[in-house]
């Protein structure tokens, strides 16, 4: 399906809204996706991106509002948009009672792969995942971040066009996280869209081209990375540290040397142009912190603005 | 698109769901096998042992050796029992411990493909064990008519009744300790639905309750059909069996619906 300006479109809400029972996690939210487009949902926990991502991956009905995935309404036509999507969910439900290799075959099993190509199929995705020696093993003998990584070859298993996942490097090592960063890039390349949440904010600088940062089943900024650095923070941030106990105290006394202050717990966010400039303001006002550290703005600033609570709470 | 199986009930790709299961058992083949052992356990022990105890009794006008007139009784029993774990144990454990339909439900499967799906390995499970247990019978002298062959079917339709229930049931359960009540519902079903002897010893009061057990219902089915004693109440056990099975479905897939896709 086609939209105006002759992009392709994959993803569109309009008002989407997700409720159980009384309570509305996911409040009227609208976006569209581009095909081959990676597309982020950052939020503090429980601000409705996992709601989200299963009304998009045709799993769970919209309560009210409209959806097209594939240009498809997902209530009529929910088996075949599935069919042509991979979800790497945040639990991996994977299957307790199969072996590592069958629960990638029988998975690919679901979408009527034939076996001879399925056997082919393991076979790479065992590889990418590094369960090549352990694919006889019993799922349960696995360590968690093997785990992830089954669930995220499993999700592979169809060639989806459209990939969601769920924050897919929780519990993973720095290799295997830049090992499937790699398989993303080229999946990214080969035309494949991908729809990601994540608490990791240079995961979501890396991969997302555009993001929305979702609060309390809203949609609060929406943008490229370096876009919402831009309009949402200062060029660079102050970062001093007091005393355990002093940090709370020190608001107002910074306050008239940066654009924003933001206290932490452990430290002070200032908010400026020139992060240096701002240190010797600071220091000529008689103000001596223990530390004190400059550096450019980042996803996790906005983050921070938007929310008000850091990425990992 | 699969072509549905029944109007906007499941598709061929609840066959998926039977596949899936083969490749879980393929490894506990003992488990399988028990099943087979099953029906000489129940014949020997009770069939035999008994039958020279207890004199013949009335099935239909004629009259019958304890052997045979237990031994339907039996394979209804067995059915009941193999439905349970099929339908209540272990969707209870994929539906609520290991999550397997939400892995499943990803993908172009729907949730009334996998309740179907479970209804189909319940199904072909209760046929191999009926099978075995009916030439069970014949071996050892219990079947007095070649209409027993019918006890196939009505074995597979008594399954069919306690599978569909027993899924609609497995979506209450809560926890292992919840088992209990599974077992409280069984048991007296077991020993008073006249799988032992004939409900007419009951006053006529309790009999008018058992004749609501479907495992009542089922053993006077099967009973009718292993001695080739045809009447037109059996049509309506089997009505009353298939009604139990649909109505058993349908809250089956409206329970697992509401579960899975909340
Ligand atoms: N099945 C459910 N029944 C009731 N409430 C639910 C259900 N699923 C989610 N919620 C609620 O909806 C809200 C949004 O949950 P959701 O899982 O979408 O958050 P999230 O943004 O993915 O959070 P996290 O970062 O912790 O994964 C939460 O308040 C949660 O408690
Ligand atoms: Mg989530």
């Amino acid at each position: 399906m086609t939209a105006q300006g002759g992009r392709d479109i994959v993803a569109e809400a309009r008002g989407l809204v997700k409720r159980f029972g009384a309570f509305e996690a996911v409040r009227g939210v609208d976006f569209t996706i581009a095909r081959g487009e990676s597309f982020g949902f950052l939020g503090p926990n429980g601000a409705g991106k996992t709601s989200t991502m299963r009304m998009v991956s045709a799993v769970s009905q919209p309560s009210a509002g409209s959806l097209s995935i594939f240009g498809l309404d997902p209530r009529v036509h929910g088996p075949e948009i599935r069919g042509r999507i991979g979800v790497v969910p945040q639990d991996d439900s994977l299957e307790l009672e199969l072996s590592v290799r069958l629960n990638i075959e029988m998975y690919g099993r679901y979408f009527d792969l034939p076996r001879r190509v399925l056997r082919e199929r393991t076979d790479e995705l065992l590889d990418f995942a590094r369960l090549t020696e352990r694919a006889d093993s019993k799922v349960d003998d696995l360590s968690g971040g093997m785990k992830r990584r089954l669930t995220i070859a499993r999700a592979l298993v169809n060639r989806p066009e459209m990939l969601i996942l769920d924050e897919p490097t929780t519990g993973l090592d720095p290799q295997a996280r830049h090992l499937l960063w790699e398989r993303l890039y080229r999946l990214k390349r080969e035309g494949v869209t991908l729809i990601i949440t994540t608490h990791y904010m240079d995961e979501a600088e890396q991969l997302c081209d555009r993001l929305v940062v979702m609060d309390n089943g809203t949609i609060v900024a929406e943008g490229a990375p370096r876009e919402l650095i831009e309009h949402h923070s200062s060029r660079e941030v102050l970062e001093l540290r007091f005393g355990t106990d002093a940090h709370a105290a020190m608001h107002d006394v910074l306050a008239p040397h940066a654009e924003r202050v933001e206290v932490l717990p452990d430290r002070v966010l200032l908010y400026v142009e020139d992060g240096d400039d701002a240190l010797r303001t600071v220091h000529a006002a008689g103000i001596t912190p223990l530390s004190a550290l400059v550096r450019r703005s980042s996803l996790e600033d906005v983050f921070l603005r938007l929310t008000g609570r850091t990425l990992v709470d | 698109m699969a072509s549905r199986v029944l109007p906007a009930f499941g598709s061929r790709r609840s066959l998926h769901i039977f596949e899936r299961n083969y490749y879980a058992y393929r490894s506990q083949w003992l488990m399988f096998a028990s099943g087979f052992f099953e029906p000489f356990f129940y014949l020997l022990a009770i069939g035999i042992g008994l039958n020279h105890l207890v004199g013949a009794l009335p099935v239909g006008g004629r009259s019958v050796s304890y052997a045979t007139f237990v031994a339907p009784g039996m394979l209804a029993t067995s059915a009941m029992n193999g439905a349970v774990i099929d339908s209540i144990f272990n969707p209870f454990f994929r539906l609520k411990i290991s999550h397997t339909y939400d892995a499943v439900l990803s993908t172009p499967l729907d949730v009334t493909d996998v309740a179907l799906g479970e209804v189909w390995w319940a199904l072909s499970r209760a046929a191999l064990y009926a099978a075995s247990f009916i030439v069970c019978m014949v071996l050892l002298g219990d079947a007095t008519s070649p209409w027993v062959v019918l006890c196939w079917p009505g074995a597979v339709l008594t399954s069919l009744a306690f599978t569909c229930v027993g899924l609609a049931g497995c979506t209450y359960v809560r926890s292992w300790q919840d088992f209990d009540v599974v077992t409280l519902v069984t048991l007296p079903l077991f020993l008073f639905s006249g799988t032992f002897f004939p409900i007419t010893l009951y006053p006529q009061w309790l009999g008018a309750i058992v004749s609501v057990s479907p495992l009542y219902q089922a053993a006077a089915l099967l009973r009718g059909l292993a001695t080739g004693q045809f009447d037109l109440l059996m049509l309506g056990r089997a009505g009353y069996l298939v009604a139990l099975g649909l109505a058993g479905l349908w809250l089956a897939a409206r329970r697992f619906r509401a579960i899975l896709t909340p």
